[in-house]
């Protein structure tokens, strides 16, 4: 795991939402952290090369312009995990997945430009692995924000 | 809702802003649009709740927070929503949603995140989510998460 230096968790801290939109955006920031354009977008390269970050940029809200969102789950036997992430993961829908414990060990994210796209994206899965998708489509959002600071 | 414009954009920016001093008129030139026009979208989509925010999406993992629960419960059904907006009004608590169960395999109708060091942490933070739910709820687990298997976040196709 990289070492984190004291702009980068300020960095982190100050950066993860009202980045400006502005003819200098990076300089503006930067000034608000007490360092210059140049070093705020190394440090920002550097912590997308580290993987400390997994991008840096807008985050879309799909449903907002009428595609969908829904977190599914496959029961992989553990024989075929590999082989099954693959699959799971080739498909662009795909936006996120992680491997969980439970007897349903892999959790995944399908992103539609359309609500008709998710039905489509479960029966190519289905197609592709041969196991049933459990699909939980949200019924009511209660809270949303995943904002963490570092805390090494 | 969009219009082709917008749907470029979304294009152009959706694995990442171009790390250069004026990214806006990167993203103007590579569309063939004006720079102004670009921030007057972009600033419209985030205003709509098109655009959630923008900024730097860290891999929580790589930032400390190595220990990932999904906590989920079998709550009941008149008191789910409720309770669901007290448990997601929980400073700790991520995301939280209702989501349907599947019966018999998946009993549990409601979903909190919760992060910590280590899975201690999480299930303290469980317990203060169970302490809330009190006799309301019925069964719960907590599932970690050992991997992150993928983190591109939203591709729509070119």
């Amino acid at each position: 795991m990289p070492e984190l230096s004291d702009i980068d968790r300020r960095i982190l801290a100050t950066l993860q939402g009202d980045f400006p939109i502005c003819e200098r955006p990076y300089a503006e920031a930067a000034a608000q952290l007490g360092i210059g354009e140049a070093e705020l977008l190394a440090r920002l390269e550097s912590l997308l090369a580290d993987k400390v970050l997994t991008r840096f940029g807008p985050m879309f809200q799909i449903e907002e312009m009428g595609g969908a969102f829904v977190l599914a789950a496959l029961a992989v036997p553990e024989a075929r995990y590999e082989e099954v992430t693959a699959l799971v993961n080739a498909l662009p829908q795909v936006a996120h997945n992680y491997r969980r414990e439970h007897q349903l060990n892999m959790w995944f994210v399908l992103a539609t430009e359309s609500k008709a796209g998710i039905a489509e994206a479960i029966a190519q899965i289905e197609h592709d692995t041969g196991l049933p998708v459990y699909a939980f489509p949200k019924e009511r959002e209660f809270f949303v924000e995943m904002k963490l600071e570092a805390r090494l | 809702m969009i219009d082709t414009i917008d749907r470029a954009l979304i294009v152009a920016t959706q694995g990442g802003l171009p790390l250069v001093p004026q990214p806006y008129h990167a993203i103007a030139e590579q569309l063939g649009i004006g720079a102004d026009e670009v921030m007057r979208r972009l600033g419209a989509m985030l205003d709509a709740g098109i655009i959630r925010r923008i900024g730097a999406v860290p891999n929580h993992y790589a930032i400390g927070w190595t220990a990932n629960g999904m906590t989920v419960w079998n709550v009941d059904d008149d008191q789910v929503d409720t309770l669901g907006a007290q448990v997601g009004a929980l400073d700790f608590v991520t995301h939280c949603y209702r989501r349907p169960r599947a019966l018999p395999a998946w009993p549990y109708n409601l979903f909190a995140m919760v992060h910590g060091a280590s899975r201690d942490e999480c299930s303290a933070k469980a317990a203060q989510i169970r302490a809330l739910l009190g006799a309301a709820c019925r069964g719960d687990d907590i599932l970690y998460s050992t991997k992150i298997l993928k983190k591109s976040g939203l591709r729509i196709a070119r």
